[in-house]
């Protein structure tokens, strides 16, 4: 079960209309290691899981979603205000005849969302390195989609994200071990 | 937003919001660090405590600017305050 919080984990505010950024932006929204991947990705993992990090997976799988919001705030903030002509312009012609103003779950490059980029491989341990990986992978991206923009409101909340990034990384990497620990005590007999 | 009963006060709104994100943030941290540090009393007592605060500090959102969560876990006033603006991709 979830509950719906009525606000942003953290202020996005962008400063103009850019329908190009927000086009780039969507590699974190539908893209292979966005936050729609993570949140899904960590979910899925976590019912198999040793029971030790179960929380872990369940907890950065849900702040997850919340990201996703941020994500679709900018894309829906930089793209409101945009005419079709502008949309067309920023290369999201496409999106436009297809979804008019609505988001959708693709990429950068317009490839739309599959469950292939979810990893499931039935090892914890194999698992989780995944996710260690998916986090740093987020964590580049984010870089450069910083990188990308001199929209300094903008930057301020990719900074965000970027920065949870690293964290769930670092809990993850904690994660291996404890159940790496787990694992050499019960051999011992 | 319900400008014909009050006016929404945004510069209150986004004060209050700022306040409270900055505890949940710091909760959302405390939470995932005891994921994996389940012994550290002294973030066990830094999270109950900031829990407590955020409490309250949600309750005072609530009152003047509507509920924040769903299902029961907030209450309305009359008319049904729930669904209306602002949602948080509108602020």
């Amino acid at each position: 079960m979830w509950l719906y919080e009525k606000k942003l984990q953290y202020p996005v505010r962008v400063s103009k209309c850019d329908p190009m950024m927000a086009k780039f932006l969507t590699e974190q929204y539908g893209g292979a290691d966005g936050e729609l991947a993570a949140a899904l990705r960590y979910l899925n993992q976590r019912y198999t899981i040793p029971d030790k990090v179960i929380g872990v997976l369940n907890d950065i799988g849900t702040e997850e979603f919340a990201h996703l919001e941020m994500i679709a705030t900018m894309i829906y903030k930089l793209t409101k205000d945009a005419t079709p002509d502008q949309l067309r312009a920023a290369g999201l012609g496409a999106d436009f005849v297809n979804h008019g103003g609505d988001l959708f779950y693709e990429n950068a490059a317009g490839v739309p969302w599959t469950a292939t980029y979810i990893a499931a491989k039935g090892d914890p341990l194999t698992n989780l390195y995944e996710d260690i990986a998916a986090e740093e992978k987020a964590r580049a991206t984010y870089q450069w989609l910083i990188d990308y923009t001199d929209d300094v409101d903008l930057q301020d909340s990719l900074k965000f994200l970027r920065e949870r990034e690293i964290v769930h990384a670092m809990r993850f990497k904690e994660s291996v071990e404890i159940i790496k620990a787990d694992m050499g005590q019960k051999k011992v007999y | 937003m319900s400008e014909e009963k009050q006016a929404f006060d945004t510069e209150a709104y986004y004060a209050q919001l700022k306040e409270l994100q900055t505890l949940d943030f710091a909760l959302v941290e405390l939470n995932l660090y005891l994921n994996t540090h389940p012994g550290d009393m002294q973030a066990i007592q830094q999270f109950n405590q900031l829990a407590q605060k955020r409490q309250a500090c949600a309750q005072q959102f609530e009152m003047q600017f509507g509920p924040l969560v769903n299902f029961g876990n907030s209450y309305s006033r009359y008319p049904w305050q729930w669904s209306e603006t602002p949602w948080p991709w509108q602020v």
